[in-house]
């Protein structure tokens, strides 16, 4: 069964006035990405621009937290002592839009269950100050 | 307007090669390294010290432990004491070959005659005192290049490649006995090099019996860490016709950036960047897929070979893995011959210089046991993945 824990504690980004909002939107249990206001286009990675209509109203928005799996592996090296293998690596598209792909972790299911297409939810892993974003099957296994 | 204005590459001629020894492990430094192939590059040339007046490299020093470019500009300049009228060694470009078209930029406008370019790497060194390929260190907080990658345990690129591979197979059904073939095909190859790191037969039972790495990428599909320096002269076309060697025309350059560069957002996955860096290619030159003799295709990893033939047009997209099937369409005696030194994964992870060499030798008729047969004129060259990539064509009359 893949698990949140892979032996090692997870490396963390640096985070600024852009990218705080995906990193700690987890408290409230939201998974958060930047929405132009004018035309609802989701921006990511986030800025305060958008590429449709180069509106400014850019800003954190709620989402589903619901996505598939665009891509994924599974990692079977131990790159480190103590990391526990295999574990899986995504790239999940977000419900709302298909070009804002997160790289998460795939959880909670074995792994030979993971394949491109599957349907994939939320859910949050607090590490330190931040709310690491994971994705868990969003089907009946 | 001639057509070397309208594309200034054609204006430019590789003149002379150099390569240090390739190791898994040097008794040298990186900057004695990058002395040993800048200096044979230069005296293969026909030229002198005196006659370098521009210097590139691609991404210049990186000033920390990896080996993953320990030598800069500032390094090889001072110790050949050369006297530039242009210097550049700029990371963000098309891959590897950001430097080459640099020079060429710098010819066209006039700067210089004669560019060195070198790429110097230590990274099997570096390997046997840090765990140099971790992306950060414990610890810290990312500031990096993928940082939206680092809570996620990817601790290496093998892991982010995958990913656009593992889109790959799933569009395109290629199977694991074709892809093999690229890592095959390098290893038969490096048999034939002296040079090469990875020398010993490999068959497909060996292949597939190797450790899988992060799916679909296998330890041999991987390129192999290695000490070492590759440099060659850029010159004018006009300054290059009463040197040694026959000039080598950069007969067209791909260099765009008409897509999402990033690791995580690019347009399409299974494709990478490359289709649009080939496109431009293929508009600044009147030849066509079917006039290339042979091709050095990038193999960081060996998937990235089997975008490149589908990106070039060598065949049908995802038609790669029909088209390498078996091996023979890129063995030496095959209709396009594909990675003849062996490769990144074989030869040694020189990082799209040491397929610049080997081209070069090819066309030249100096490589040895593994020349090809077949007259050669045209040869078309490939680097990096992900939301990077730059190609080339190089010809000789």
């Amino acid at each position: 069964m893949l698990d949140l824990d892979q032996g090692v504690p997870r490396p963390l980004p640096a985070t600024n006035a852009d990218t705080q909002a995906y990193w700690t939107g987890g408290e409230r249990g939201e998974l958060l990405i930047f929405r132009c206001a004018d035309c609802e286009y989701y921006v990511h990675p986030p800025v305060a621009f958008c590429p449709k209509c180069e509106s400014r109203k850019v800003a954190p928005s709620a989402t589903s937290g619901k996505g598939v799996i665009t891509s994924f592996t599974v990692n079977h090296k131990q790159w480190l002592p103590s990391l526990k293998v295999p574990y899986v690596v995504a790239l999940v598209s977000i419900a709302e839009q298909e070009d804002v792909r997160l790289v998460s972790n795939i959880v909670h299911c074995e792994v030979d269950a993971v394949y491109i297409g599957m349907p994939v939810k939320v859910l949050f892993e607090e590490n330190e100050d931040l709310w690491v974003p994971l994705f868990e099957p969003d089907v009946a296994l | 307007m001639n057509s070397a204005s309208k594309y200034p590459e054609k204006n430019t001629a590789i003149t002379g090669i150099g390569q240090s020894e390739i190791s898994r492990g040097s008794s040298k430094t990186g900057l004695e390294l990058t002395v040993d192939a800048c200096m044979e590059a230069i005296t293969n040339a026909g030229l002198s010290r005196a006659d370098i007046d521009g210097i590139a490299t691609w991404p210049g020093a990186d000033y920390n432990a990896s080996g993953f470019s320990p030598v800069g500009i500032p390094h090889i300049q001072d110790a050949l004491r050369l006297e530039l009228n242009w210097y550049s060694g700029a990371p963000e470009g098309p891959g590897q070959f950001a430097a080459i078209f640099d020079a060429i930029g710098a010819i066209a406008a006039g700067l210089c005659k004669h560019v060195l370019v070198f790429r110097t790497l230590t990274e099997a060194t570096a390997r046997k005192t840090a765990f140099a390929n971790a992306l950060m260190t414990s610890g810290q907080r990312d500031h990096g290049l993928f940082q939206w990658y680092s809570p996620y345990h990817t601790y290496a690129a093998a892991i982010q490649q995958a990913m656009y591979f593992q889109a790959y197979v799933h569009r395109s059904g290629i199977r694991e006995e074709q892809y093999a073939q690229i890592a095959l095909n390098g290893r038969r190859n490096a048999a034939l090099n002296p040079k090469a790191v990875y020398r010993s037969p490999m068959s497909l039972e060996d292949y597939l019996a190797s450790p899988m790495i992060s799916t679909p990428i296998r330890m041999f599909d991987c390129d192999v860490p290695i000490d070492g320096s590759t440099a060659i002269i850029i010159s004018r076309w006009d300054c290059a016709q009463d040197l040694p060697n026959k000039p080598i025309k950069i007969e067209a350059i791909g260099s765009s950036m008409a897509y999402r560069n990033s690791w995580t957002q690019l347009d399409a996955l299974d494709t990478q960047a490359q289709p649009k860096v080939a496109e431009m290619m293929w508009s600044r030159t009147d030849l066509k897929p079917k006039d290339v003799d042979f091709a050095e295709l990038y193999d960081g990893f060996s998937f990235h070979s089997i975008n490149w033939l589908e990106n070039f047009g060598f065949c049908e997209r995802y038609g790669a893995g029909d088209f390498i099937d078996g091996g023979h369409n890129i063995a030496l005696d095959g209709m396009l011959p594909i990675n003849t030194n062996g490769g990144a994964l074989s030869a040694g992870r020189m990082h799209a210089y040491g397929q610049v060499h080997e081209a070069c030798l090819q066309l030249w008729r100096g490589a040895g046991e593994r020349q090809i047969a077949k007259p050669l004129n045209v040869a078309a060259l490939s680097t990096a993945g992900g939301p990077l990539a730059g190609a080339m064509l190089l010809t000789v009359d």
